[in-house]
């Protein structure tokens, strides 16, 4: 039994910078390999619909006659099938994450 | 001395989740517990009727968020068994090192928690800053913190770079350094011990008895372990339960402690062994059959009983958690303890209610 098992750490700690950052004035540094956000980019896109047929939330959304790519935020779960079976990868993750969603609306490209 | 009942729960500040409890007390002595339970049912079992075979495995990461990793890797060890699928050897050591990365992050959770629970704050602080360590190793190996969505049927979805397996290890070392001096306050403080040890004693037949599961029977001294099925590439490690013979809570908690530098050990095996080749194979067609997967949660046990007729959905989907398997033993430990032990006694069966509940 000790009466001073803590004292080691909480020395070390009073004498080292805090651990944690001043979010939101720091912001927080996104990890490379994180899956953040969803980003399409129309220029390569066929509108092949593979994305919306394979999202396992039902959160992508194409319209093939109108060239019309849209998704649902709340409802995306940022898991990279979509990513995965885009033959033109017009879809990729990016590690930072997006602001908040506010309305429910679709984002449509 | 007449009997009152006092509510525990839902809500209440040791419980990260809602479980509740009917304390009848003589005083303040508990008499009897009866739990409730029902607050965060979810229903996830029925929706495998409506969801793709291979879209569950979402679904069955978010069965619990802590225990994510090993509840997707049990699915899918269920189906690969009903399809006869053989998974890629490199994708066996990836799951074996993602499962032990989450037990990792679970234990120095619930070291928190409980530090939290006998009012330690600094300590609790101190074993969430080691935490974060692990919760960034698995961010940049898998993408997500706590729900990884790196694993599905036929093997893993992503790769490990050789620059993220040397980081990997680094991190493992540090981590495991950082461990020992939080283990150490918990295993030899006095204020820890006076609190802990001695209390909600479990012996290693009643605990036997009533089926427990994981830390919760190992620390009555019953080395059962379901790594030692050598699912993943647990068969080709080297590993001992650990186990304790007091059954008390400090018992408890200190095979907690001892299984986080056994985890580190693991994954460090591990990632030494990482065969090179393919991290999935391509499933084709859809499963038919009946299978039971056992995989061992930081937690304990859970066995997962999967039926299928041949259709791309699932017939019928059956989870036993660890916590369920638990909950009679946390009964039979809140009779006769003092009321003011309750919160730490129910913390020290680690209960997860979303698992339970589904």
């Amino acid at each position: 039994m000790s009466y001073f098992a803590m004292s080691k750490l909480v020395l070390k700690s009073a004498v080292t910078k805090p651990v944690t950052t001043r979010y939101p004035f720091e912001p927080r540094r996104a990890l490379a390999g994180s899956r953040g956000t969803l980003v399409f980019t129309r220029d390569h896109c066929v509108f092949c619909t593979v994305c919306a047929k394979r999202c396992p939330t039902g959160a992508l959304a194409v319209n093939r006659t109108q060239k019309k790519w849209s998704i649902d935020r709340l409802l995306c779960i940022t898991c990279g099938v979509c990513v995965e079976v885009c033959p033109k990868k017009s879809l990729v993750l990016v590690p930072a994450h997006a602001t908040p969603t506010v309305t429910k609306d679709r984002q449509a490209f | 001395m007449p009997r009152t009942i006092i509510p525990f729960g839902p809500q209440h500040p040791v419980l990260p989740e809602p479980v509740h409890l009917d304390l009848v007390v003589e005083d303040e002595k508990v008499v009897e517990a009866r739990p409730s339970i029902g607050f965060v049912h979810r229903g996830l079992e029925k929706l495998v009727e409506k969801k793709d075979f291979n879209e569950f495995v979402y679904i069955a990461e978010r069965i619990c968020g802590i225990c994510s990793f090993i509840h997707g890797q049990t699915y899918c060890q269920a189906i690969e068994a009903i399809m006869n699928v053989t998974v890629p050897r490199r994708a066996l050591y990836l799951r074996t090192v993602w499962g032990e990365l989450s037990r990792l992050h679970s234990h120095l959770l619930w070291l928190g928690l409980m530090a939290d629970a006998i009012g330690f704050e600094s300590l609790f602080m101190h074993s969430w800053r080691v935490r974060e360590r692990v919760l960034n190793v698995i961010e940049s190996t898998t993408g997500g913190r706590v729900i990884f969505g790196t694993c599905k049927v036929g093997g893993v979805r992503r790769d490990v770079t050789p620059e993220a397996l040397a980081h990997m290890m680094s991190e493992v070392d540090r981590i495991e350094h950082e461990a020992r001096e939080i283990t150490e306050v918990f295993l030899n403080d006095r204020t820890v011990k006076q609190r802990l040890c001695g209390v909600g004693v479990l012996s290693r037949d009643t605990a036997y008895e009533l089926g427990c599961v994981g830390p919760t029977l190992r620390a009555s001294g019953v080395a059962q372990d379901m790594r030692q099925l050598g699912y993943a590439a647990f068969g080709e490690l080297e590993f001992k339960p650990v186990t304790r013979t007091e059954g008390d809570a400090h018992a408890r908690c200190a095979v907690r402690c001892e299984e986080i530098f056994q985890s580190a050990d693991l994954i460090r095996q591990a990632l030494a062994k990482l065969p090179e080749g393919d991290i999935a194979v391509n499933v084709a067609g859809n499963p038919n059959g009946e299978y039971m997967a056992r995989t061992e949660q930081p937690r304990g046990e859970v066995v997962y009983c999967v039926k299928a007729t041949g259709a791309k959905n699932l017939q019928r989907f059956r989870v036993r958690t660890p916590t369920f398997a638990n909950l009679p033993a946390l009964v039979k430990l809140l009779q006769g303890c003092e009321l003011a032990d309750v919160p730490v006694l129910v913390l020290t069966i680690d209960p997860c209610i979303s698992c339970t509940e589904r």
